[in-house]
């Protein structure tokens, strides 16, 4: 398990927990829920901001706001 | 008799939403703002059948009710006061197929307050390709509602809809999550304290920070044991409660939507391969800023010269319609050309807007965010500012309107702050006729000095626009923390209608917001340069005529002589006379004076102002240039030499010469601090360059 920024691009991931204090309300909203698929499609330039798809959605954050979020990585089938 | 119904129309941005509200209503509505604040308020209305219409409130796009913006506040407002004029009989959720489940979410919050709900879900044309599949009649069923497919591409649906609507005393308001299931004891001394009210309401005026009947928030508040909950405690809450509802909806959706991924065709990421690319990404985009230049300097100066002969025919024509006197001065001179002013403006805006609402429309205005946004992060402003700084070379009012949608208080309020540096439409004719003055029109290696000028100022603007982002950036401290969600919506093809209804719309907002000011202007500056006080103005005709006695001069010749004196006789004559001191350092003598206050109005205004100075009869550029190029300065040498012209230039660069932009930077902060301070600190950086430059090259 480790913070969502250090995910690699086209790994898949399971959210375990996220920091609510510091996550805005909008992003769990839009789908970010531990037990939620989630997937680092493209990132910038210098890894920022990245690219996901949550659960259905398709979003893009900044690294200082995916470090709140920790995910554990699925294996490739 | 007619029965009118209100009808709000809800939903997440970019689901299509607005699609719906124009397929029903077409032309047939209003844009305003909500008073008091700068959010658009889109109403419009559509006939449901021979004895009933629809009155339909285009809501602001919002992903649920726990508001984080200005336009999701105003949703909240409206849905928790019954007594508002706007509050809808009938609330309508429109979602696209793909994202269902997340506007289910804004569907059981509306739901919940007992307000009677549908579900309209479109771009149903797009199930089979993307491999969705939908039980309706369960889903109706589950959510105790009528779900309505349509599709604003090709039409259906769109009837069914109305249909709905026409019944809408069928629809159960019954609510659809139990709050109690969040959190049992909060929740249920909610319902003891307050029986009559429903729960879900009660909550949302516990959490929601809106403006919305204060007294009765304050009643809920003081209420002790609520008041006990602090603000991280109600986060809590309001996370459990999404994850309850997120829980209700997945069970829901497994038994009525059904995703079969083979099916669907990747759209998506075979452009998004090529569009946010780390290098071929970037090389688009700039290709596409490529474009969108052309066609604003390009492109559209057939029709803006179409316009500016048309606009100077007009106002000979009325002269020779009316009486010769004050009026018709007023209305040839002042109104007719202030007019023009405007109108000459039209083909460029929407030329913008054509190209801003097709990129906004097709999903890629997102992926140009994603690609800036760090660069521009460094500088305090977002990917979010791209728009605004792209418009800004068009004009700055629909630039500052477009900082709409930048949700972070401190990188909006920069941008907008910024944003009158980008080298607007507005001093290109100045910039042009000061460059073909001073600057040779000779090559260098093949590259033409006078186009190296021209891209250089608009360098400079862009430049400087970053710099002072980065100083304020500094300076301003934030009171809320950044956050930046995105979304990524599918590529779709623009639809026309949507396009065409924003580019009529955008214009005309622009007519009437920023022409209401030039306009204004225009006539003030027309009374200050028509009337003047003492001797000298009222006796110009004998003075000039006097001294004028031994000298050779025709008809024609003495006219303009007579103007001109007048015009140094006025009161805008008089000022230009005043501020000479002050400027006298910038290489600038009373008459550019005269010019930089008309300048006021709108920057162009420089080129026609310095005519009516110089008493050139006709308007064109070759005339003007001619008169400019011979004019003394009071030692003898050329005026428009080469270290005035630069000094001229930069101050055109960098100082605030637009009240328009004031007006709309006071409307959009909602202060006079601001625009004040753009004001003064702009045309004072703009003075100081002004000042280095010609005291450097002299």
């Amino acid at each position: 398990m480790f913070p969502l920024d250090q995910l690699a691009l086209g790994q898949k991931a399971l959210i375990k927990s996220i920091e609510t204090d510091f996550l805005p309300l909008k992003l769990i909203e839009m789908g970010c829920l531990p037990g939620n698929e989630i997937s680092l499609l493209y990132s910038a330039p210098f890894k920022d901001p990245l690219y996901f798809k949550i659960d259905q959605a398709h979003l893009a954050i900044r690294k200082e706001v995916a470090q709140y979020i920790v995910v554990k990585p699925l294996l490739d089938d | 008799m007619i029965n009118y119904i209100k009808v709000a129309l809800l939903g997440n941005p970019n689901t299509g939403k607005t699609s719906v509200f124009n397929a029903l209503t077409g032309l047939n509505q209003k844009v305003g703002n909500y008073p008091g604040v700068t959010v658009e308020k889109k109403q419009g209305s559509c006939r449901l059948d021979r004895v009933t219409k629809a009155k339909i409130l285009d809501l602001p796009g919002t992903y649920s009710l726990n508001a984080s913006s200005m336009d999701e506040s105003l949703v909240v407002e409206l849905l928790l006061n019954k007594n508002d004029p706007d509050f809808p009989d009938i609330a309508v959720v429109v979602t696209d197929v793909e994202n269902l489940k997340r506007n289910m979410l804004l569907f059981t919050q509306i739901k919940d307050l007992h307000i009677p709900t549908v579900l309209v879900i479109n771009m149903s044309d797009q199930m089979q390709r993307k491999g969705i599949k939908i039980d309706l009649e369960k889903l109706e069923e589950k959510l105790n509602t009528s779900v309505v497919l349509v599709s604003t591409r090709d039409n259906s649906g769109l009837d069914q809809l109305k249909q709905v609507l026409v019944d809408y005393r069928s629809i159960p308001s019954v609510p659809i999550l139990d709050p109690t299931t969040i959190d049992q004891d909060y929740f249920e001394s909610l319902s003891k304290a307050f029986p009559n009210q429903p729960l879900y309401k009660l909550w949302l005026v516990i959490t929601q920070d809106v403006n919305f009947n204060k007294l009765k928030r304050k009643k809920v508040i003081d209420t002790a044991q609520f008041k006990t909950q602090s603000q991280l405690d109600l986060k809590k809450l309001q996370h459990r409660e999404t994850v309850k509802r997120y829980q209700t909806i997945n069970q829901i959706l497994k038994e009525t939507y059904q995703l079969n991924l083979d099916e669907a065709t990747d759209l998506r990421s075979r452009l998004d391969n090529l569009l946010i690319h780390k290098f071929w990404g970037y090389v688009i985009f700039f290709l596409i800023l490529m474009t969108i230049f052309q066609a604003i300097f390009d492109w559209s100066s057939v029709p803006m010269d179409f316009i500016d002969t048309s606009f100077a025919r007009i106002s000979e024509w009325a002269k020779k319609q009316m009486p010769e006197g004050i009026l018709s001065d007023l209305i040839a001179e002042g109104i007719i050309s202030g007019t023009g002013g405007i109108v000459i403006f039209i083909p460029q805006i929407a030329f913008l807007f054509l190209f801003i609402s097709v990129l906004e429309e097709t999903g890629y205005m997102s992926r140009v965010v994603f690609l800036m946004d760090r660069s521009l992060r460094k500088f305090g402003l977002s990917g979010k500012s791209v728009v605004p700084l792209m418009s800004g070379t068009a004009c700055a009012i629909p630039a500052v309107m477009a900082t709409r949608n930048i949700e972070n208080w401190k990188e909006r309020l920069i941008t907008t702050l910024v944003v009158p540096f980008t080298t607007c439409s507005a001093r290109l004719p100045v910039y042009m006729i000061l460059i073909s003055l001073v600057i040779p029109n000779e090559r260098l290696l093949g590259i033409n000095y006078q186009g190296l000028t021209l891209m250089g100022l608009y360098i400079i603007g862009f430049l400087m626009a970053i710099f002072s982002a980065s100083i304020l950036n500094r300076i301003l401290k934030s009171p809320n923390k950044s956050y930046f969600v995105v979304e990524m919506p599918d590529y779709k093809l623009p639809m026309l209608k949507n396009v065409g209804i924003t580019v009529w719309e955008k214009t005309l907002s622009f007519v009437m917001e920023a022409g209401k000011i030039i306009l204004a202007i225009s006539i003030l500056l027309w009374f200050m340069a028509s009337f003047g006080p003492g001797n000298n103005f009222s006796n110009a005709e004998q003075i000039v005529k006097h001294q004028a006695n031994n000298s050779d001069l025709s008809e024609s010749e003495l006219e303009n002589k007579i103007a001109s004196f007048k015009l140094e006789n006025s009161y805008i004559g008089i000022m230009g006379k005043a501020i000479e001191p002050v400027i006298l350092p910038l290489g600038y003598d009373w008459k550019i004076g005269i010019a930089l206050i008309s300048s006021f109005a709108a920057r162009e205004v420089f080129v026609g102002t310095l005519a009516t100075i110089y008493s050139v009869e006709s308007d064109s550029q070759e005339t003007i240039k001619n008169r400019m190029a011979g004019e003394i300065r009071y030692d003898g040498t050329r005026l428009f030499n080469l270290p005035t012209g630069i000094s001229l230039m930069l101050f055109y660069a960098f100082a605030m010469q637009c009240m328009s932009t004031l007006a709309i930077v006071k409307k959009e902060t909602n202060s006079w601090k601001w625009p004040i301070i753009q004001l003064f600190s702009m045309t004072a950086f703009a003075y100081l360059a002004a000042l280095m430059a010609y005291q450097i090259l002299k």
